[in-house]
């Protein structure tokens, strides 16, 4: 039952890291390594490892996220005069 | 390098690392034993010190002095972000105008802050006793304090987040975890040795000696340096535009 359990945590972080390769938006990346993160702490907290489960929660779906977004937020505030590789 | 030779050199990485790889996972001891030698060990060094999540005293105790490395670079880090996201002489500081938050947003915003911020608090003063600890609540609350934004606007975010008061509290919790390294020293201690305190009694708040103690001081740390960070990152995504491009 318990592997179990850790099959589809392991499925889950192999489906949704596939996404996040695939992806080629950053900004939808972003939101995928969210689920990521998500998913991989549900992975760490049932192989019994809590703390490393809310490190990952904490940095890996909300911190690494938002400095994606934010990241990207900028290169497209550039100006359009340099071509069109501001909004690529 | 010609592409044909390069890829050969990936080829030629990828398959030593591969052989290298599966030779060690073929010597790892089964997944889910009974027989953990190094974790009874710990265990048995965490209760001898009344700490009752193993966890933090192998961070603040058995291994204090590797966190005092992680907190560094963590430091480091954020002081690297400060240095190279800070306004260069071609740009100019323009103030974002209020913004209109969908109500939903902005109740939910509003609800989840204060939940969110003592989570975070709560994690990091439980750290000696419960899974989590100063960085993960740290994270937690920096992150909470910016969901401000989402409720309201960059105004409202900067009002309740005075950005030089975390560089200084930044500062200030790697010197005191420092200090309370240094603390036994004089009494004729190793550095960082968890001997200065009572243990006091287990499974209480102010149990396990110093742990706590440096738990506070890495929750402070990772806070301040969190909202640093983000402080950064936000400057540039919001306020700070490039002088050539108007």
């Amino acid at each position: 039952m318990a592997d179990a359990v850790v099959v589809i945590a392991l499925l889950l972080v192999a489906g949704a890291a596939t996404a996040a390769v695939v992806n080629r938006d950053p900004v939808r990346q972003a939101l995928v390594l969210s689920v990521l993160g998500t998913a991989l702490a549900v992975l760490f907290t049932v192989d019994q490892a809590p703390d490393v489960g809310l490190s990952q929660l904490a940095v890996g779906s909300a911190l690494t996220p938002l400095l994606i977004m934010l990241a990207v937020r900028k290169v497209r505030r550039r100006p359009a005069e340099s071509g069109e590789d501001g909004e690529k | 390098m010609n592409p044909r030779a390069r890829l050969w050199l990936v080829v030629l990485g990828g398959a030593g690392l591969a052989a290298l790889l599966a030779a060690a996972c073929l010597r790892l001891p089964r997944f889910g034993g009974g027989h953990h030698p190094y974790g009874d060990r710990a265990v048995h060094a965490a209760l001898t010190r009344h700490t009752a999540n193993t966890i933090a005293s192998v961070n603040f105790d058995q291994r204090a002095f590797d966190t005092m490395g992680e907190m560094a670079i963590l430091f480091a880090a954020v002081l690297g972000c400060v240095v190279l996201l800070r306004q260069a002489r071609d740009e100019h500081r323009a103030r974002p105008r209020p913004a209109e938050v969908a109500p939903p947003v902005r109740r939910y915003a509003l609800v989840a802050l204060p939940v969110a911020l003592v989570t975070g608090l709560y994690v990091i003063a439980h750290g000696q006793l419960s899974p989590g600890g100063g960085f993960q609540g740290g994270v937690v609350a920096a992150t909470a304090v910016h969901l401000m934004y989402l409720g309201a606007d960059y105004a409202a975010l900067e009002r309740v987040r005075p950005v030089e008061a975390f560089e200084a509290g930044d500062a200030l919790a790697a010197s005191v975890y420092l200090v309370l390294g240094l603390a036994g020293v004089p009494a004729g201690t190793a550095f960082l040795a968890n001997t200065l305190l009572p243990y006091g009694t287990f499974d209480k708040l102010s149990s396990g000696g110093t742990v706590p103690l440096l738990n506070a001081a890495i929750g402070m740390e990772v806070a301040c340096a969190v909202v640093v960070l983000l402080a950064r990152f936000l400057d540039q995504a919001v306020e700070i535009e490039e002088e050539s491009g108007k």
